[in-house]
């Protein structure tokens, strides 16, 4: 499987997906001009990783921002993930969040609330 | 539009325009398309000055989600006149005010008039929720909702309604029979509610 790798930009976020490594990310702003042709490939790539996918997968999500559009389209890629740990393999979904934005840590508490896969909140701090 | 241009009273007018920006904190008045890279341009300028301004950077994130949300609307769902092979982005008036106490951002664009009742009530459903309704809301939209051709999520009343914690004051204009012009002002406020700070 090709390797995704995508270079954040100001309205558009980094995103890595290896299908060698159990490690994949998304992260930074997420507000692109066409979400859906910007989360496509990210898409067809989950389905693509999820025929074969590795023992254990880890999902990393590590947003500054990302506008309600997107919110839409990050609740697809974590419901193609549950359908990898509904198949038996091991999924684990890491939320980063700033330690001092609260509305951050919220929106992966509703994610987590409403897929139902392996769902971990990591705050950080920026100095 | 049809008047003839007159230098004089454009004058007269652009220092009227001035003085009513300047009583009601008017710092941003705009309107035409609105674009990608116009909502990214008005969203970099705000936080510049925010920033300058040492706003807390809940209030500053609270900004610039509402703006991005007001933005997105004009662009994905104002009317726009269309001929036959060509869209273009949707266009309506775009306005930030700020005092001691506030962040408050407007905008106003044309919709059909038979649009008016929809949407005056998804308004006044959002505004009779509390947080816990408008996260219940927000979280069946987003599960059963469907992306618009235009990538629009039918999320951001709801987004702006509880990032800002306060009503959405809007109102209805009937211009003609076909067309009316709608009002929204969202409110953030400046004071950092976060309870660890």
């Amino acid at each position: 499987m090709e390797v995704i790798k995508i270079a954040g930009t100001d309205d558009t976020p980094q995103v890595t997906l290896d299908a060698k490594t159990p490690f994949m990310e998304i992260s930074g702003r997420s507000l692109p001009e066409d979400v859906v042709a910007f989360y496509d490939p990210i898409l067809t790539w989950l389905d693509e990783y999820a025929e074969k996918p590795l023992p254990k997968t880890v999902f990393n999500f590590k947003l500054e921002y990302f506008n309600t559009a997107s919110s839409k389209l990050l609740l697809d890629i974590l419901l193609k993930l549950e359908d990898i740990h509904d198949d038996g393999k091991e999924v684990l979904v890491r939320w980063h969040f700033p330690d001092d934005d609260e509305d951050m840590e919220e929106a992966g508490e509703e994610y987590a609330d409403i897929v139902e896969v392996p769902f971990e909140q990591v705050s950080y701090s920026i100095d | 539009m049809a008047e003839k241009f007159d230098k004089q009273s454009s004058l007269d007018f652009v220092y009227d325009f001035y003085v009513k920006m300047k009583k009601n904190n008017i710092n941003l008045a705009y309107e035409g398309e609105i674009t990608h890279q116009i909502t990214k341009a008005f969203t970099s300028l705000a936080e510049n000055n925010m920033t300058l301004e040492n706003d807390p950077s809940s209030v500053q994130k609270k900004v610039f989600h509402v703006m991005v949300e007001c933005l997105q609307n004009i662009s994905k769902h104002a009317e726009v006149r269309i001929n036959e092979t060509t869209t273009t982005d949707g266009r309506g008036i775009f306005l930030v005010s700020k005092d001691d106490e506030e962040y408050n951002i407007t905008t106003g664009n044309l919709i059909k008039s038979d649009k008016v009742n929809g949407l005056r009530k998804m308004l006044e459903n959002i505004n009779n929720l509390d947080p816990e309704g408008l996260k219940q809301l927000y979280k069946q939209q987003m599960r059963e909702g469907r992306l618009s051709p235009k990538g629009g999520a039918g999320l951001g009343f709801i987004d702006i309604a509880r990032k800002t914690g306060e009503k959405l004051v809007y109102s209805f204009l009937e211009i003609d029979e076909e067309n009316s012009f709608f009002v929204l002002t969202s409110t953030v406020s400046r004071k950092n509610n976060l309870i660890s700070e």
